[in-house]
């Protein structure tokens, strides 16, 4: 295949009659996806996926030229747009049969007991003091965090749920989410510092269980 | 809500390494193509851009859609008539 300059792209996409530049960019954008997405996922979630988001890359990206900033070669650029939305819509279809309250997968009643190791006993008194310390630490994160941010972070940490999928059934998108779960751990860690424990402490402890 | 040891663990590692001046997921999007062409040639994008490396290294997202970037770019570069 011919590579094209940046602004060759962009003259011929542009271009009152840019049939040909659409269907090679398609055909370009079919091709890296087909790479892009090998070995992701089962042969029946992957079926038809490639050519139908070419077709959508390439109608977002005609829509975007102008926030095209020529800082990376255009198919570079082009191909992350058409990367972003074939992962969107894989995620989409591998979680679609899983609800929120999936995600979650709340234990209820969780033992604190730390678990014992092979090699190493802890005292009465040690485990009693590991529990102590794990129940304040819980207590301070629920007092710290809204509900939501509190779903958010049990989806993403203990259900690994992606972000895009926890996002959708919270009615917000990724990037929100994002800053979300960022504003949650900058409070968490100033309720830390208030409270005169440091997380190298913590790891320290939970190291031992 | 209860979280399980091994969650919590996780929190208070992902707490060590938090910092205020993060970059979110549409930040990353918008320098990830510059950041991938950087590694392509072979030179080092976390030292060119630390803050979408910093990102990478927590969003597993924004992790996984840059190496498929990577290898869709590694073919097209493998495909390329030579000059």
């Amino acid at each position: 295949m011919v590579s094209l300059s940046n602004e060759e792209w962009l003259s011929a996409l542009r271009a009152a009659d840019n049939q040909q530049a659409l269907e090679d960019l398609r055909l370009r954008l079919g091709r890296a996806l087909h790479y892009a997405l090998s070995g992701r996922g089962p042969d029946g979630l992957l079926e038809g996926l490639e050519e139908d988001i070419a077709q959508e890359a390439v109608l977002k990206i005609l829509a975007s030229l102008d926030s095209f900033r020529g800082e990376s070669q255009f198919m570079t650029w082009a191909t992350k747009i058409a990367v972003r939305l074939a992962f969107t819509e894989l995620r989409r279809k591998r979680w679609q049969d899983v609800s929120l309250e999936g995600l979650l997968k709340v234990e209820e009643d969780q033992d604190y007991t730390p678990a014992i190791l092979a090699d190493r006993t802890p005292t009465p008194e040690q485990q009693a003091e590991q529990t102590m310390m794990m129940e304040t630490v819980q207590k301070m994160i629920l007092e710290s965090l809204s509900e939501r941010q509190r779903q958010a972070v049990l989806a993403v940490l203990e259900g690994g749920a992606p972000m895009d999928e926890v996002a959708r059934r919270l009615g917000t998108n990724r990037n929100a989410l994002y800053k979300l779960l960022h504003d949650a751990r900058l409070r968490l860690q100033k309720r830390l510092a208030a409270e005169g424990l440091s997380t190298q402490d913590l790891m320290a402890l939970f190291s031992e269980m | 809500m209860m979280l399980n040891p091994e969650t919590l663990k996780k929190m208070i590692l992902i707490l060590t390494n938090t910092h205020a001046g993060e970059i979110s997921c549409d930040e990353c999007f918008d320098e990830i193509d510059r950041f991938a062409e950087i590694e392509l040639v072979g030179k080092s994008a976390a030292e060119a851009m630390p803050l979408v490396q910093d990102h990478l290294e927590r969003c597993q997202d924004c992790r996984e859609e840059y190496e498929a970037l990577m290898a869709a770019l590694k073919f097209i570069e493998q495909e390329k008539p030579a000059e």
